[in-house]
């Protein structure tokens, strides 16, 4: 047997889960077993959301027929998981804005977390897309430790 | 014949111009669908499928 400096898997899948507080300051409020709610806002190709973005904006965000500002929410079915030293979740169904017109181009999705202040989780982009009357789905990867949206590795 | 929505209400597909598309690089996998009427953009739906996770990395230091 021997010793290894590591940081716990564990607690890598305890952060998606908002397990530990490490400072009394800012800590959120959560109801033992219910989970946040997620959101999904689209961005378009003039704005800049990014590392440094901190919580959901309207500033820069598509507008457009049947486009709600916020975005849509997005589902959370499985729990964090973990493989290896990797941790991961994504989520398990397709984000889908209905048949929206967004006539802008917009290159950008930020999910971020509508309970806790709107604060940001993570930006995805991608080529550029107008849509017209239709739908614009965004098809999840395969929830595992190499191809899952949100992964601490 | 099937019912497409477009700007202009719901219309047959018959009296539509279908043009789909694809795209598949690195980033993402993403199909199209437009109906085209005389000129005029009335249908664009997008499939899109990300490949690129993101990634944080989280570190151990150590003490010594």
């Amino acid at each position: 047997m021997a010793n290894t400096q590591a940081m716990c898997t564990s607690f890598k899948v305890d952060m998606f889960n908002a397990v530990h507080a490490f400072n009394a300051t800012g800590v959120p409020a959560h109801t033992a077993g219910v989970a946040d709610t997620f959101k999904a806002a689209l961005y378009l190709t003039s704005a800049t959301v990014d590392s440094t973005t901190t919580a959901y904006s309207s500033t820069g965000e598509v507008t457009g027929t049947n486009y709600t500002a916020g975005g849509v929410t997005v589902t959370f079915g499985t729990a964090p998981s973990s493989t290896s030293t990797t941790a991961f979740i994504t989520p398990s169904a397709s984000i889908v804005y209905t048949t929206v017109t967004l006539s802008t181009s917009f290159n950008a999705v930020l999910i971020y977390n509508s309970t806790q202040s709107n604060k940001a989780v993570s930006v995805h982009t991608f080529g550029a897309q107008t849509i017209t009357a239709g739908t614009f789905t965004l098809t999840m990867p395969t929830n595992d430790s190499t191809n899952a949206l949100l992964r601490l590795a | 014949m099937a019912l497409v929505t477009t700007i202009h209400g719901e219309m047959d597909d018959s009296l539509l111009e279908k043009k789909e598309g694809s795209l598949d690089n690195d980033n993402e996998t993403t199909s199209w669908v437009e109906y085209w009427l005389d000129g005029e953009l009335v249908h664009r739906s997008v499939n899109m499928a990300l490949k690129r996770s993101v990634v944080g990395t989280a570190i151990a230091a150590s003490i010594a």
